[in-house]
């Protein structure tokens, strides 16, 4: 790799120990990237503070100092962490201290987390604590080279807002948090950017749902490409957009996409592939509509739900409020739990704007921080859960070996109500 | 780009050329994956298992083998899972892929093991799980030994 003399000052242990330690990580990376240099970042969303075993051993070894160096930087020396050099945000973690008694999370993980948020907020980590840091307040401008974690977060940030990131990971965004750099590859590179396969929507792809399957559907066909989406898709919104993402890179590695017409770097379907021609579209019709609705839902057999599970990625204001709308005046199964995963600083808003009332009034919850799948907890005894979002229908099975049924908000919320899954997949014609 | 060097019909041992991902030789038997490896949600680093129910090496352990997949999917814990794997003693002992990401580069780096990549035909169907895998990563050389052979 080809480093600057700024950087080289930071490799040279200039900077201290631990931008040396964050610098050596990243020439490890850019070598095994084959990238040749790093490019600019002010932007750095990661995860430092979520609990898990091997953290819990390195603190109590050597304090959060120790776990940062392993952990973050992949470093085994023991180093002093300085102040983050540029802007950084803590993603989605375990619960906090608030959902204690409302969810089965152990009291020893919300105090190691709690320890960790005074640390790292010491240390100019914003606590955002969300998977859609892009809701509340951190929105990187079109062009923004950022270093971004969170598959769900990186896919809306490079296809809906245009900024540039790869999916990175915990020790790359580290790395970015004390050095502002990181390897200038892929995303970060006009040439990687265009399109690479053509989707024509032959079904109408108009609400959350829809957009989960499509999604899903665009990341089993293009892997960790770049599906460009045209057809019978409306105009779709913000919530639409991060399922769709959540989905793409769920099923496959999505980390940027196109709507021509929609999204900022696809003014025409042309310009989606650069200076490429525009390949055959693959169509998505009734009958691969269908296909993906029984493969999100093959992992279900019991239709007795013992859990539902909605805001995955964290839900935005509309969905709070049509959560609110859908549960008004019912009341849950006694057998059943329904969490909402929220941003934190939008459940400021719900409470205000009396939404979580309506919601804790027919027995769900409003939960912040986290969700089922980052802390690892369900409900005690959950053996079947509901969801409308297709990304926990993929995952929670694998970590909680649990049951899932994949359906819309309303079929979640009937769930909810009478404690068992009667979804289907909506009649819904080909039109072309 | 499909050649394999140094292979003729007399010899069962293959040789493949390809590119550093990570410096370091090791040498062990192949777990060989078709379909892309989910990291956070697809493997438990506390047992080096594969858990994701419907991936074709669901409840396979990795641990000790070279890992040859064709490359990573799904989450950004993808490199954090295989660091927690090492941590834990459960890491597979080296790792040979076909698309370059920032999760398989990332997480090669963080595992710290020989990983190669680039190879000059595809490794995920010249190797079959159990043959005998040796890869000098700084030279870019993979040689398999067949199963059969070994």
């Amino acid at each position: 790799m080809r480093l600057t003399d700024e950087e080289k000052r930071m490799l040279d242990g200039i900077e201290g120990p631990a931008v040396a330690a964050a610098m050596d990580l990243l020439v490890r990376y850019g070598e095994a990237l084959d990238c040749e240099h790093l490019c600019d970042v002010r932007n750095v969303a990661g995860t430092m503070t979520q609990p898990s075993p091997v953290k819990a051993r390195l603190v109590t070894e050597g304090g959060w100092d120790k776990a940062f160096a392993v952990i973050n930087l992949d470093c085994d020396d023991d180093l002093e962490i300085p102040p983050m050099r540029v802007a950084t945000c803590q993603l989605q973690h375990g619960f906090g201290a608030d959902a204690a008694g409302d969810v089965p999370y152990p009291a020893q993980l919300i105090e190691l987390q709690g320890d960790a948020e005074a640390f790292y907020g010491r240390h100019g980590v914003n606590i955002l604590a969300t998977c859609t840091p892009y809701q509340v307040g951190n929105i990187p401008v079109r062009g923004e080279h950022c270093a971004w974690m969170e598959s769900s977060a990186v896919i809306y940030a490079n296809s809906v807002l245009g900024a540039r990131t790869n999916c990175e990971g915990t020790a790359s965004t580290g790395a970015a948090s004390l050095t502002g750099k990181v390897p200038c590859w892929g995303n970060h590179l006009d040439d990687h950017r265009y399109g690479t396969h053509l989707i024509d929507a032959g079904v109408r792809v108009d609400d959350f749902a829809e957009w989960g399957m499509l999604g899903y559907f665009a990341g089993g066909l293009a892997g960790e490409e770049r599906p460009v989406i045209t057809g019978d898709i409306g105009r779709p919104d913000l919530a639409e957009l991060k399922h769709f993402g959540a989905a793409a890179a769920t099923s496959g590695g999505v980390e940027l996409y196109h709507i021509p017409g929609i999204t900022p770097e696809a003014p025409t379907e042309a310009a989606a592939f650069g200076p490429a021609p525009v390949p055959a579209a693959v169509r998505y019709g009734a009958d691969q509509r269908r296909t993906v609705y029984e493969d999100l839902n093959s992992q279900g057999t019991s239709t007795d739900v013992d859990f539902v599970l909605l805001g995955c990625p964290h839900a935005s204001v509309d969905q709070i409020r049509q959560a609110a709308r859908a549960l008004d005046g019912r009341r849950l199964s006694p057998g059943t739990e329904l969490w909402l995963m929220v941003p934190r600083a939008l459940k400021v808003i719900a409470d205000r704007s009396g939404c979580t009332e309506i919601i804790e009034r027919a027995g769900g919850k409003v939960l912040a921080d986290s969700c089922p799948a980052m802390s690892r907890v369900a409900p005690v005894g959950t053996r079947v859960f509901a969801t409308d979002s297709a990304k926990q229908a993929h995952y929670l099975p694998a970590i909680l070996g649990i049951e899932a049924w994949f359906g819309t908000l309303g079929e979640c919320v009937d769930a909810a109500v009478t404690g068992r899954w009667s979804g289907h997949l909506r009649q819904h014609a080909d039109l072309r | 780009m499909t050649r394999r060097s140094a292979v003729t019909w007399r010899s069962p041992v293959v040789i493949l050329r390809g590119r550093k991902v990570v410096p370091g030789t090791v040498a062990g038997p192949a777990l060989v994956s078709h379909e892309a490896i989910s990291g956070w949600g697809g493997i438990d680093p506390a047992k080096g298992l594969i858990i994701e129910p419907r991936h074709e090496l669901f409840g396979q352990c990795f641990t000790g083998k070279i890992l040859v997949f064709p490359g990573a999917k799904g989450s950004s814990g993808w490199s954090g899972f295989f660091q927690a794997a090492r941590l834990m003693g459960t890491a597979p002992a080296g790792m040979i892929f076909t698309r370059v990401s920032t999760k398989a580069a990332l997480g090669a780096v963080v595992t710290r093991v020989p990983a190669v990549t680039d190879l000059d035909a595809d490794p995920c169907q010249v190797i079959s799980t159990g043959d005998w895998v040796h890869i000098d990563a700084d030279r870019g050389v993979v040689v398999v030994t067949p199963a059969t052979v070994a």
